[in-house]
């Protein structure tokens, strides 16, 4: 537990990994519950806790043996998803442009690729980044890649992509380094709706491949 | 109760937003806290015109920019020293006036040595939706503000509720000793971030020597800093954790970066430091090519910062009877 200048404190913890994740997201979830003077917001990333706070209302000292508390007593959140949001996603081709090397890259075809990323559900770690982009893991082993070399400056709104052992979609059009492997319609975020992203942090996540009959019609190549 | 038009857009400038104080609630949702980038001036100008704190008012980046007073309306411009008319006469900054139908605001867009932004606050509050618990203006998400984007010619500036006892507040200037050290080459004090193992022993202090610019990559998310090269002892991968304007990142090629408003509310490149809150008022009125310091400090002082910035805001603001007839002479 560090602090972060003098109105905030992080809560770093290792190892970066489901249960971590979990225990990350019950602990804001009490934070926030506390309704305690002087605390601003509670954040939650997928391996942290970030706790803003007003200083001359609530002293760090306070704040860390209240968390210390926390910390000490809390459950994690559950494993099992509350909800599972089905995403439609359209693989390849222009959709996806970097199917084909991610598949060359991992050994793979690119039919196994589509297979292993719709073969499981995952878990929305934390939305960050952008309004709305849902970092969502584990991935498949068989799928780690590390980030692209180049960043992309813009990268298509509806973008579904991997990169360090996550996947992820893109809510808006925005520079990425992911490797893009496919592209839904779903609407990832929408200021006006509450809440305002489509998935929020625990909710499961799970792909399926959309039938590809439509890009010829579209004339796409 | 609407207020009715307040101003109209004439030229809207380079950068002319809607901001209030931001939005911390929908930081989970991956939304910045955005809001003024100075939130000290919005604040003074909102209480110079006897608005509420988390008021809307406009933020405008030095440009020229002008406005039509559409009904008598208490005004106070603040944040930079630049060069702005009222009619013909010279506009007094930081002070309140009284405007009348048909009177113009022009902002030149000459800077004096330093600053970058300044704030347009009206009594009665500038009206638009609330959009995530804020009517800041988020650019690049193209929400809140008016329609999610920048004012432009012809735009009306609509308050949100009538203002009362408009002429007893005319010619409250904010006394220039309640102020933060605004000024050319600001120093930013800041204290350590989290991740000094990833960096050179003598990082901290080789910073504080450092001369800095604020490089062309600066905008409302963030300024690149140049000048120096911050040393990274070796590869440091982080997996994306809760940051906030202020923070001090530091990207593999070592160039720090300042996070500012708009930042995103996560990021993954080790953090050298924190610059105090109150400070990012300073840096909220730097430009490109501009110059700064770092100045590392310990907990207590931020702290101390802080308490300053609270003591200021809460400062008696007296009528002053010389800038009484100024601020009602309108030229």
């Amino acid at each position: 537990m560090q602090p972060l200048g003098e109105g905030a404190l992080l809560l770093e913890c290792t190892p970066v990994d489901t249960l971590t994740n979990r225990l990350m997201l019950a602990l804001a979830d009490q934070v926030t519950a506390l309704d305690l003077p002087g605390i601003e917001v509670a954040l939650p990333a997928w391996s942290s806790l970030l706790v803003l706070f007003d200083p001359l209302c609530l002293t760090r000292t306070r704040l860390e043996a209240v968390l210390t508390a926390l910390v000490r007593e809390v459950e994690p959140a559950p494993a099992r998803p509350a909800r599972v949001v089905d995403i439609q996603v359209r693989y390849g081709g222009e959709d996806g442009p970097d199917l084909p090397e991610v598949a060359a890259r991992l050994g793979l075809s690119e039919a196994e690729v589509i297979a292993l990323h719709t073969s499981q559900i995952y878990r929305v770690m934390m939305i960050g980044f952008a309004p709305g982009f849902p970092y969502l893991g584990p991935l498949p082993a068989a799928l780690d890649l590390p980030r692209r070399s180049t960043p992309r400056t813009a990268v298509p709104a509806g973008s579904v992509a991997i990169a360090a052992g996550m996947t992820g979609i893109y809510p808006d059009r925005l520079p990425g380094g992911w490797h893009l492997i496919g592209r839904t319609e779903a609407q990832m975020f929408d200021p006006l709706r509450d809440p305002p992203t489509l998935v929020v942090p625990g909710d499961g996540v799970r792909f399926n491949a959309e039938a590809q009959g439509r890009r010829g019609a579209e004339g796409g190549e | 109760m609407s207020g009715g038009p307040g101003l109209r857009v004439v030229t809207g400038g380079l950068l002319t937003t809607v901001q209030d104080q931001g939005r911390l609630g929908a930081l989970r949702y991956g939304v910045p806290r955005g809001g003024a980038m100075d939130r000290f001036a919005l604040f003074a100008a909102n209480r110079l015109v006897g608005n509420a704190p988390d008021e809307a008012g406009l933020e405008i980046l030095v440009s020229e920019v002008c406005f039509e007073v559409l009904q008598p309306s208490l005004l106070a411009l603040t944040g930079a020293p630049i060069e702005a008319s009222w009619n013909d006469a010279p506009l007094p900054l930081w002070t309140t006036i009284l405007a009348r139908p048909g009177d113009q605001i022009y902002l030149t867009g000459k800077r004096h040595g330093w600053g970058a932004r300044s704030y347009l606050a009206l009594a009665g509050g500038v009206e638009v939706p609330v959009v995530l618990g804020s009517r800041g203006t988020h650019l690049s998400g193209r929400f809140g503000g008016l329609a999610g984007r920048v004012l432009r010619s012809g735009d009306l500036v609509m308050l949100r509720q009538q203002p009362s006892d408009p002429l007893r507040r005319a010619g409250q200037p904010w006394p220039p000793a309640a102020r933060p050290a605004y000024g050319a080459r600001p120093r930013l004090r800041f204290t350590a971030g989290p991740h000094q193992r990833c960096f050179g022993a003598t990082s901290i202090e080789a910073l504080a020597q450092a001369e800095l610019r604020v490089s062309d990559h600066a905008n409302r998310m963030g300024y690149r800093l140049e000048g120096h090269t911050v040393e990274l002892t070796r590869p440091c991968s982080l997996p994306s954790l809760g940051v906030l304007p202020g923070v001090i990142q530091v990207p593999p090629d070592g160039k720090p970066v300042l996070l500012m408003a708009d930042a995103q509310p996560t990021g993954g490149y080790p953090i050298i430091g924190v610059v105090c809150a109150p400070d990012l008022d300073l840096a909220a009125q730097l430009l490109p090519g501009d110059s700064l310091q770092l100045q590392p400090i310990g907990e207590e002082e931020a702290i101390e910062a802080r308490r300053d910035d609270a003591r200021w805001k809460a400062t008696p603001l007296e009528p002053d009877d010389t800038i009484a007839q100024l601020a009602l002479a309108g030229g």
